[in-house]
């Protein structure tokens, strides 16, 4: 346990973080900082590197350049003292299927040296912080997706980690377990963890304290959610039309507006102000001739935002 | 330290118990083996199907065929009446040997001259034929001896005659079964400790659970006893299974301290088990476990001395041989088993087991981090 509270306030930071296989640069010049009590989202793509990076700050990879720290502690001099105060879930569920739900987590709670009467109560506390209590004595192969990520979760928990790390600890698991698992996160938060979770759902994105979209190797913005938000700056009209295909390619010759992105059976146009521009954006359609079902004014979302970035630098690199 | 590597052990020992099929696998495979080497990896021979022609029908070779099969080596299970007949029964393999008498055998014998017979052996197997080979002379040397006798007989005549009478040490039977199992019991320890190992590790490195230990303060030597203790229990299990039924069933005598067999051959399980944990840091999968470890097993069984004696071998093979654990091994059981003899007549290969087990082990340790590659 750390004592010298304060010392570093930092639970998280990455210098020009960089690792390479091969020829294939995983994670390229990762700057970041994560200050304790945060819920940080790093939020991408998949393949934009956010296991490995998770992988780099759990001290369980080496970096081919560059460094990184928890708690003050350097990833490659000092991992052995990282572990005791962090927790690691990865994506993949990573505990023994054969053994019941109980004994996965007096495993933990052995290795973690959690003994004693505090090992019982450890081990019921994280039960009831993942609502496995019914569940002890099931083997954990034999739980659905969603119990097993509250296993894993709950394992991560059974020796009080101050940071945890969680890999895409969602994916996959259906949206009522989705929200549950989010709202024991939420309860994590409040009792003071700092959380590091990787996602790559928006809408998990904007239940965290601050996010970093993470794209090829780094991260192009960090912030909160509403700071990314209004990077995004100007407002957004929704669109629905029966040929969206050209009603796209008339949004994108209109004037007024900046960016347009497609959404399900929706256009979404960014312009300056919704309702100024309105009337601009529904005459260039009907000049063309387009039938529009409906238009809406409304604000960018993250998910906007990170398309429109993400659209930038593809532009920049490609180009 | 104690605390972690106990809770690995658990964890290890829950995970052979709720396989319940592996675990009969593990205590099957060396009782089948014992019986299929006990039984079937012999060279003695017993009542060899012999098939004869006798062209001679006399009284003497009539005495001759009499002399083979009171030797309990040949069972006379066909008579020919041509060589071509004989050449047959060998090829379709209903004789395995063939005793040929000419004419006239009878008629040489009583005028005191050489009587020749043929005698004719399959050898597609060179062990069984090398065997059948020194039988058919044995028994000829012996009806000789016994002819000379009779035409001696009455006369006074002194005849110098040398008689060796060869004793066998150790083996008085020279029954193959007694040299087998207790090269059996190495062969086995051998297999299940590296195999089990290997395959234990590599479980954990496939299902991703290692990965989910480097986040722990484990250390790699605590994670390596914790996993090896458990096998070394079920790996000793198997040599008590495999001495205990060798011995009840094969007759199997042990001659010297089954205490000091025990300790040396625990001394070997450590240099299997560290090859099995060599193993694991370069596989990533079961399969490829399985693979490297054949790799590594198809050799020591061939040049330990298991089936072929390593004095036989050319030179290059017998240097070849002294980077083969199994090899000491198997001189330690079979002094301590066959000869009864102690540790000052096998402290050469106490010592070179030692030094391959503190290498191998080692080098395991050394590859065994706590990173991801």
């Amino acid at each position: 346990m750390d004592t010298e509270a304060g010392r570093d306030q930092m639970a998280v930071e990455a210098d020009a973080l960089t690792k390479a296989f091969g020829d294939v640069v995983a994670v390229d010049g990762f700057d970041l900082r994560v200050r304790r009590g945060e819920i940080f989202g790093l939020v991408g793509p998949d393949g934009a590197g956010k296991t490995t990076t998770i992988r780099l700050l759990t001290a369980i990879m080496l970096p081919t350049s560059g460094s990184a720290a928890v708690l003050g502690r350097d990833t490659v001099a000092e991992a052995e003292a990282i572990k005791p105060d962090i927790g690691y879930m990865a994506q993949r569920f990573n505990l023994y299927g054969d053994l019941t739900v109980e004994e996965n987590l007096a495993f933990f709670a052995d290795v973690f040296g959690v003994t004693g009467d505090e090992r019982d109560e450890r081990i019921d506390e994280a039960l009831r912080f993942a609502g496995l209590e019914e569940f002890r004595t099931r083997r954990a192969a034999n739980l659905s997706g969603g119990m097993q990520k509250k296993l894993a979760l709950a394992a991560t928990l059974v020796h009080q980690p101050q940071v945890l790390f969680l890999d895409e600890p969602t994916t996959g698991v259906d949206p009522v377990s989705r929200r549950e698992f989010w709202e024991i996160l939420t309860d994590l938060h409040l009792a003071g963890i700092t959380i590091f979770v990787s996602t790559p759902y928006m809408d998990e994105a904007e239940r965290c304290s601050r996010v970093g979209l993470m794209f090829r190797g780094n991260t192009i913005v960090t912030g909160t959610p509403r700071s990314i938000r209004e990077l995004m700056g100007g407002e957004m009209l929704e669109i629905q039309s029966a040929d969206l295909r050209a009603a796209r390619s008339v949004l994108e010759a209109c004037e007024v507006v900046r960016e347009v992105q497609a959404y399900g059976d929706r256009l979404h146009a960014f312009v300056a102000d919704a309702a100024a521009d309105r009337p601009a954006v529904e005459k260039a359609l009907a000049d063309a001739g387009i039938e529009v079902t409906s238009v809406r004014e409304t604000l960018p979302r993250m998910e906007e935002a990170f398309i429109s970035l993400i659209r930038q630098q593809q532009e920049a690199r490609g180009g | 330290m104690l605390e972690r590597i106990r809770a690995v052990v658990r964890k290890e020992f829950l995970h052979i118990v709720r396989d319940p099929r592996t675990l009969v696998v593990i205590v099957l495979i060396p009782i089948i083996q014992l019986v299929l080497m006990g039984y079937a990896a012999t060279t003695d021979i017993e009542h060899l199907r012999t098939v004869v022609l006798d062209r001679d029908r006399s009284a003497d070779s009539r005495a001759l065929i009499d002399s083979y099969r009171a030797s309990g080596y040949f069972e006379i299970t066909a008579y020919a009446e041509n060589e071509d007949e004989v050449g047959q029964l060998i090829d379709r393999g209903d004789a395995r040997a063939g005793l040929m008498i000419p004419t006239g055998y009878g008629r040489e014998l009583a005028a005191g001259r050489v009587g020749q017979v043929g005698f004719v052996i399959d050898g597609s197997d060179p062990a069984v034929a090398n065997t059948i080979l020194g039988a058919s002379q044995s028994v000829g040397q012996a009806m000789a001896l016994k002819l000379v006798e009779q035409q001696l007989g009455g006369k006074d005549l002194q005849v110098a005659l040398i008689e060796v009478r060869p004793r066998v040490w150790y083996n008085p039977e020279l029954k193959s079964v007694n040299y087998m199992i207790p090269a059996l019991m190495g062969m086995i320890l051998q297999f299940l400790a590296t195999m089990l190992t290997a395959l234990a590790v590599v479980r954990e490195r496939e299902l991703g659970t290692l990965e989910q230990l480097m986040v722990t303060p484990i250390q790699p030597i605590e994670l390596v006893i914790g996993k090896v203790l458990p096998y070394v229990v079920v790996a000793f299990l198997t040599l008590i299974e495999v001495l205990t039924f060798g011995v009840l069933w094969f007759d199997v005598p042990i001659h010297g301290s089954v205490l000091l067999l025990l300790v040396l051959s625990g001394l070997f399980l450590f240099t299997s088990l560290g090859l099995g944990l060599l193993i694991s840091t370069v596989a990533h999968t079961q399969q490829e476990a399985m693979l490297i470890s054949w790799l590594f097993l198809l050799p020591s069984i061939f040049l330990s001395g298991f089936f072929f004696p390593i004095d036989a071998m050319p030179t290059f093979l017998q240097v070849a041989s002294l980077f083969v654990p199994l090899r000491y091994l198997l001189t330690i059981i079979r002094g301590i088993v066959l000869k009864g003899v102690g540790l000052e007549a096998v402290a050469m290969d106490v010592i070179a087991l030692i030094v391959f087990g503190v290498a191998v082990i080692g080098l395991a340790a050394w590859r065994f981090n706590k990173r991801v590659e």
